[in-house]
């Protein structure tokens, strides 16, 4: 009786083991980049991290078949590398002999993948599923876009700078009228009284203290 | 009454002294004065040096033998750029007026030459402007993290990156399609790019509050414009000599090839690219000028210029190169990184067994042991050399391969927005040269009515030149900047030099000239810049002129159109030019530089009928009509 049993577990793994092999139609490729992602950091591949990939997988297919209750047991892999690379396949917890089709699997781990890749302190790149696209982030696309805010921002000031000097010039002008007005009233009472002569206005001036722009300059 | 005489006398004595200065204040009203000799050495620095010493020597060291190239450009600067630069600042100290006004005081048939001068000067400012726009619009955009030119957008459906951009880089797509929204031929117009509007509105408005009151504001704006740049460049040096790779970029540069001398093309860029540099020929140095004491030592300014604008050259080469041989590097450790991916992925073997320094080694062993399996890899070939000959120079240089380089330093928002503000500065202070040299002739003719404050004329200036630039902010923009680029501040200018020392050399005369800078700095010019003016640079700038016609004339003008249907996309595609835009072309050309034929013949005409005309009036001396 034990005998038989034996043969029957024997014989079940042998073909648990042909269902796993590179090129299998219902498994995954995996690929691990530990080195390039954490540098000197890097942990050692070794069972205990391969039966933590075993179990974050078993933990995405609870996750996306919800009901059926997968077990590390369930998730079979082989042709391990030195690069870090294996193939797994996903046998149903309800009949051993049978494997989870591919495309279940592929949801599966696209729903989990954030946590997968959490686990190893790995990110999409350096944790690959072969076949299985990562979702590209959608950016982040604020409100407003930004250069409307530092470019409100800067024509701000311009144009505030514009019309206070606009304003400051007006201003200006008006004053200095002011003073020309008030410097030619004073003139009119300190000049000496001339004959307003309009043929003389033609003529040379002879008068010793009045302004007169024909002098030429020294 | 003594006493009474006495009081009158000495109060009419300050009434003439008030007078006296009010009256040299109101003559000296009439034309401004720079507040201090630094204001004016500082914007005649600002107007030469511009985005040209940043984007175009560097690239023309690079491909002209690095060190080598220096020998032609310094003996350019030393017989051509410096006796023009110091004949410009000679004759608009001296006669004290714009380029107008000083050729016709010169001869009235001369007059068409300021105003060849002046219609340049407008036509470089308006697509300079659009420049600007160019870099405020990345500058604003340099405010985000990360950098909107890092990465390429999605596609509609969110399945993969935009085709355009994938096919390309993001960075050659931010500016094609998200700065410019380019269309694939000159001849497609396409819509009037909001954005772009807006910025270039911004930028018109920048300049305009700094030449508002004239060389009053002008001279308070050029301590900043003129001197940061030189600040940033000074920054830019200490990062860009401590980034891996640095030295690779700068030994590529400097490393002389003597053999590009025998080239006559490398001599005919030399001295091109000194003449441009300096922005003679533009009306704006003899406007500045105008505007100095009359007894100013111009022979000190005009070589401290020169040779301020030759170093800035230089000290700009040394940082841009840096950055390019860093990019350089990045590139090709990226193409390692890519091949090493494919090897270790082929051959599963352990991660990082293979780095880039044992990267040889190890494909000799796997080209001895599986060759037909590394064949199948199609690794591509990682040339640094070849990297480093990537080069580009103008808006190439500045959006497409600094902002890339920018996005691999670390910290690259400061960066970027150093880089910007820095070329927003160099273009700025070229501008108001530009503008000056536009405004001054308009101002000294008169032609302004005397309700209309200085202010109000300027605006208006403004929005005229603002309107017609929008035509750069159309989907075809970039092709119309290329254009105006290549031809307008070429061809024209060399005949308007040329003229130009022809007109003070024969037609004013050597000897009046000399008087007239021994009036200024109490000394004659000696004899190296008489045979200068004389004989050596004319014979320069008439071989330079008839080899540049002679080179542009042997091809039929072409432009390079980013076109993403063209089938070795993302190369641009070479299409010639319709004709259309060929006579465009011509007419930019001949417009300004047929004034000067024009205004001679007009006041030829005008004299001979003078002089046949009865003249009834007996006080008509002719010995002083101009």
């Amino acid at each position: 009786m034990l005998d038989k049993i034996l043969f029957l577990l024997c014989l079940a793994a042998a073909l648990a083991d042909q269902r796993c092999m590179p090129g299998a139609p219902q498994g995954f490729h995996v690929r691990l980049s530990i080195k390039t992602a954490l540098g000197d950091e890097a942990y050692v591949w070794n069972e205990n991290e391969m039966f933590l990939f075993r179990a974050s997988l078993a933990f995405a297919m609870r996750n996306h078949m919800g009901g059926q209750q997968f077990e590390v047991s369930n998730i079979i892999v082989c042709n391990e590398t030195e690069r870090v690379s294996f193939w797994f396949v996903v046998t149903s917890p309800l009949d051993t002999s049978q494997l989870i089709d591919q495309e279940n699997v592929e949801v599966a781990v696209r729903k989990s993948r954030n946590r997968i890749n959490g686990a190893f302190l790995l990110n999409d790149k350096t944790l690959e599923f072969i076949g299985i696209l990562p979702t590209l982030a959608a950016p982040f696309i604020p409100a407003t876009p930004p250069w409307l805010i530092a470019f409100g921002v800067v024509m701000g000031a311009v144009g505030a700078g514009i019309i206070i000097m606009l304003v400051s010039s007006v201003v200006q002008r008006k004053r200095k009228a002011n003073e020309k007005t008030r410097d030619e009233d004073n003139d009119e009472e300190t000049r000496v009284k001339t004959v307003e002569n309009g043929a003389a206005r033609d003529g040379v001036y002879n008068m010793s203290f009045s302004e007169d722009e024909r002098f030429t300059e020294m | 009454m003594w006493s009474f005489l006495l009081t009158l006398i000495f109060s009419h004595l300050h009434i003439i002294s008030l007078k006296m200065v009010q009256t040299k204040e109101s003559a000296v009203e009439e034309r401004p004065k720079w507040d201090n000799k630094a204001q004016y050495l500082l914007t005649c620095i600002g107007f030469a040096v511009g985005l040209g010493n940043v984007w175009r020597f560097p690239y023309l060291c690079q491909i002209y033998g690095g060190g080598a190239f220096l020998i032609p450009y310094l003996i350019a600067l030393v017989f051509q750029g410096l006796p023009l630069l110091y004949l410009e600042l000679a004759i608009g100290q001296r006669l004290r007026l714009g380029s107008v006004g000083v050729w016709n005081s010169i001869s009235p048939l001369l007059g068409g030459v300021g105003i060849a001068s002046s219609i340049v000067s407008l036509l470089v400012s308006l697509f300079y402007n659009t420049i600007l726009a160019w870099v405020l619009w990345y500058f604003f955009h340099s405010f985000q993290d990360p950098l909107p030119w890092s990465s390429c957008p999605l596609n509609e459906n969110r399945t993969g990156y935009n085709v355009e951009c994938e096919k390309s880089t993001a960075v050659n797509y931010f500016w094609y399609r998200e700065t410019l929204n380019i269309t694939p031929d000159i001849e497609i117009s396409g819509s009037l790019q909001w954005w772009m509007v807006i910025c270039l509105v911004s930028a018109w408005c920048i300049v305009y509050i700094c030449v508002i009151k004239g060389i009053d504001s002008i001279g308070k704006a050029v301590y900043v414009t003129s001197t940061f740049p030189y600040l940033v460049l000074t920054i830019f040096l200490i990062r860009a000599l401590t980034l891996p790779g640095a030295t690779t970029g700068l030994v590529h540069l400097f490393t002389p090839r003597w053999e590009t001398l025998l080239n006559p093309q490398v001599w005919l860029d030399a001295a091109t690219q000194i003449f441009f540099s300096l922005s003679v020929a533009f009306g704006g140095l003899i406007a500045f000028s105008s505007y100095n004491a009359e007894k100013n030592n111009c022979e000190r300014d005009a070589v401290l210029v020169g040779v301020i604008n030759s170093a800035t050259s230089l000290y700009a080469s040394i940082p841009i190169f840096a950055i390019l041989g860093f990019k350089a590097n990045n590139a090709y450790l990226a193409c390692l990184d890519k091949n090493i991916l494919s090897l270790t992925n082929a051959f599963d073997i352990a991660d990082q067994n293979i780095t880039t320094d044992t990267y040889d080694q190890w494909v000799t062993y796997l080209n001895e042991t599986y060759p037909d399996q590394v064949l199948k890899l199609s690794l591509d070939v990682c040339d640094l050399q070849d990297l480093l000959d990537q080069s580009a120079s103008g808006t190439g240089l500045a959006f497409i391969v600094f902002t890339e380089a920018v996005i691999s330093m670390p910290g690259s928002q400061v960066w970027a927005i150093l880089f910007f503000v820095m070329l927003f500065s160099l273009g700025l202070s070229s501008m108001f040269g530009n503008m000056e040299g536009v405004l001054t002739p308009i101002k000294d003719f008169k032609l302004v009515p005397k309700w209309m404050p200085n202010e109000l004329f300027t605006v208006i200036v403004f929005v005229l030149c603002c309107a017609t630039a929008l035509i750069f902010t159309l989907g075809s923009g970039n092709y119309w900047v290329e254009v105006f680029n290549s031809y307008v501040g070429s061809v024209p200018l060399l005949i308007i030099a040329l003229f130009e020392i022809i007109g003070v050399i024969y037609v004013r005369g050597m000897k009046t000239f000399s008087d007239d800078i021994y009036y200024m700095t109490g000394r004659r010019p000696n004899i190296f810049w008489k045979a200068c003016w004389m004989v050596i640079s004319p014979v320069m700038l008439l071989v330079v002129f008839v080899a540049y016609v002679v080179v542009q004339a042997q091809k039929h003008p072409s432009y390079p159109a980013w076109n993403p249907d063209f089938e070795e996309f993302p190369k641009t595609e070479p299409k010639p030019y319709p004709d259309w835009v060929f006579a465009i072309i011509v007419l930019l050309c001949a417009v300004p530089v047929i004034s000067i034929p024009l205004v001679a013949v007009y006041k030829l005409i005008c004299r001979g009928m003078k002089k046949t005309s009865v003249d009834l009036n007996p006080y008509n001396n002719y010995a002083f009509e101009g």
